[in-house]
């Protein structure tokens, strides 16, 4: 791939493990720009929706890869298809609604009609009108259709890369983002329904949120109250190969009251021994997976996370708005043989995350402080050692910043900011 | 009592319900409801497309006065101040005698510790009033968020 001369050819990570980031890297419109084309339309694949959002043929739902709008859309044969949602006639918006069923999407502007697959079906006046005007005889339909991306799908998780040739989808993702996928993906799904959230940050400050571990035991009081998630549990921390994806997650039940009120000395009350909810049902559960596990966060590079949080279950989509703002666009499900009584867990469970939850909403604000401090700082960058420095690695514990470290090795690789390139 | 004292009431009940929040007497809000109640914060699409997620969702009052101490206690969110904007409540006698359904329209502004105010939500309350001996309070109140790409985060209630 060639690109032309720009001035970020000559900017480089500073260092090669990867414990500082360039403040610049969440700030620069330029940065910005090289993202949506090297990564969102590059050798990437980007997550776009739930197949059980489109179980019936025709099915669709409008969603977004980088700041490109995109259809998903089930084919006659079953088949999941993908295209830009852009005219390939004069470049309108062609699927105006956010779910909808439809044998062909046809925009509203000169009625070129398109079918499920983004093929062009048919335009108005090809021969003219009695004789007058009409398209050159040259003109081939098969030329003319939307802009389509490459699909594959796992486990009913729905990917697409703009990619020419994609690498295969499981390779993509490794050993260790299938083997938890597996864990959770174990039945159809039910769709519960969904959040949606504008952050004033850059996209890539939630995408390092949520693959550190470290803030997860300290910024969230109520999670490391009740033990839902904290610092002192057993855990893993698992990278990709490539450093982008990562898996985090925590034992309940692996600390006990002694070892946790040490190791939270210190911190800003963030474990209150003697806290205790009105209400406690809210966080009695009834768990899915028999491993104790009641914190777990997959992120796959550069737009999806996957989360259990004790019976909650959701996707993250991450929509990129610009360099300092990002939309977050939650998918809360169970499974199709949830019992009332499960579904009614899951609901209640949802007071935890999004937007308005008691640990999730903590994240929201702390990037948006990040954002709004960094103005101005485009020549410091931020301090990424706990854990240590050196190679970037698995860790068999919580108490690392190293995922986010991996991020930042992938991020730089495909943008053309590694050091050593 | 006669239905305009009562219909009198449930339009202070909805007043009081404002003003308490945006004068930040939060631990007032809880006493709205009745003690097994439901107050829901649900997106506008979930609701049209018959999903059940909400943003907040709290069954009983305990759970609003657990939201209401970890909003103080625990939770670290944008500092700010609300001001809730309301139509007058159309009110019906509801199915249950004694009980009234009601609606309103709200939009709610806030403004950050610089002064700089938005709108930051819109929509309507579906509610359900019943008289706990003389006072009304609800028995449920669905709050249907138009706004419901939450700008930032949600934390203090609507």
């Amino acid at each position: 791939m060639t690109h032309a001369i720009s001035p970020l050819d000559s900017f480089r990570w500073p260092n090669a493990d990867y414990t500082r980031t360039p403040f610049r890297v969440f700030q620069d419109a330029d940065i910005y720009e090289r993202e949506m084309e090297r990564l969102f339309k590059g050798p990437t694949w980007n997550y776009l929706g739930l197949e059980a959002e489109i179980p019936e043929p025709d099915d669709y739902r409008t969603t977004q890869v980088g700041n490109v709008a995109v259809v998903v859309t089930r084919g006659k044969n079953g088949s999941v298809n993908a295209f830009v949602n852009r005219c390939a006639h004069r470049g309108a918006t062609v699927v105006r609604r956010e779910f909808g069923k439809a044998d062909s999407h046809t925009c509203i502007y000169h009625q070129w009609c398109y079918s499920p697959e983004g093929s062009l079906l048919g335009v108005p006046y090809r021969r003219g009108v009695a004789g007058q005007g009409g398209y050159p005889a040259d003109f081939k339909p098969a030329e003319h259709g939307l802009r389509k991306l490459a699909v594959a799908t796992y486990k009913g998780l729905v990917f697409g890369s703009f990619a020419d040739e994609p690498p295969a989808l499981m390779d993509y993702l490794g050993e260790h983002v299938t083997a938890h996928l597996d864990r959770i993906f174990v039945k159809p799904l039910k769709v519960l329904g969904y959040h949606r959230q504008k952050i004033s940050a850059n996209w890539k400050l939630y995408f390092e949120n949520i693959k550190d571990p470290y803030h997860a035991g300290l910024l969230h009081m109520f999670a490391a109250t009740f033990g839902t998630y904290r610092s002192t549990q057993q855990g893993k921390t698992l990278l990709s190969p490539d450093g982008g994806h990562a898996v985090v997650y925590s034992v309940m039940g692996t600390d006990n009251a002694e070892t946790v009120a040490e190791h939270y000395q210190g911190t800003d009350n963030k474990y209150q021994a003697d806290f205790a909810l009105k209400e406690p049902k809210l966080l009695s559960w009834d768990p899915d997976f028999h491993d104790g596990i009641g914190n777990l966060i997959i992120s796959v590079f550069p737009n999806l996370v996957v989360h259990q949080i004790l019976n909650t279950l959701a996707t993250r989509q991450v929509r990129p708005l610009g360099p300092d703002r990002v939309e977050l666009y939650w998918t809360y499900f169970g499974f199709e043989d949830d019992t009332p009584q499960k579904t009614e867990f899951r609901l209640r469970q949802l007071n935890l995350v999004g937007p308005a939850g008691y640990i999730s909403m903590e994240d929201g604000e702390a990037i948006r402080l990040v954002q709004s401090a960094i103005q101005g700082e485009a020549g410091t960058a931020s301090f990424i050692e706990m854990g240590g420095r050196g190679p970037i690695v698995d860790a068999e514990h919580v108490v690392t910043e190293v995922c986010t470290r991996g991020l930042w090795k992938q991020y730089a690789r495909l943008m053309g900011f590694a050091p050593e390139a | 009592m006669d239905d305009s004292v009562r219909l009198q009431q449930i339009q202070a009940l909805y007043l009081e319900y404002t003003h308490a929040i945006d004068e930040d007497e939060l631990e007032r809000w809880p006493g709205f409801f009745t003690e097994r109640c439901l107050y829901q914060v649900i997106p506008r699409e979930n609701d049209a497309r018959g999903h059940p997620a909400s943003l907040i969702w709290c069954d009983r009052r305990a759970m609003l006065e657990d939201r209401v101490v970890a909003l103080r206690n625990a939770n670290i969110y944008n500092l700010h101040w609300d001001r809730h904007l309301m139509s007058p409540p159309w009110l019906k006698a509801g199915a249950a005698p004694g009980s009234f359904v009601g609606r309103a329209q709200f939009a709610v502004c806030q403004t950050d510790p610089g002064g700089n105010t938005r709108l930051f939500a819109a929509g309507v309350y579906r509610d359900l009033i019943v008289f706990d001996g003389e006072q009304p309070r609800f028995k449920e109140r669905v709050v249907v968020l138009d706004s419901f790409n939450v700008q930032e985060l949600l934390a203090t209630p609507i």
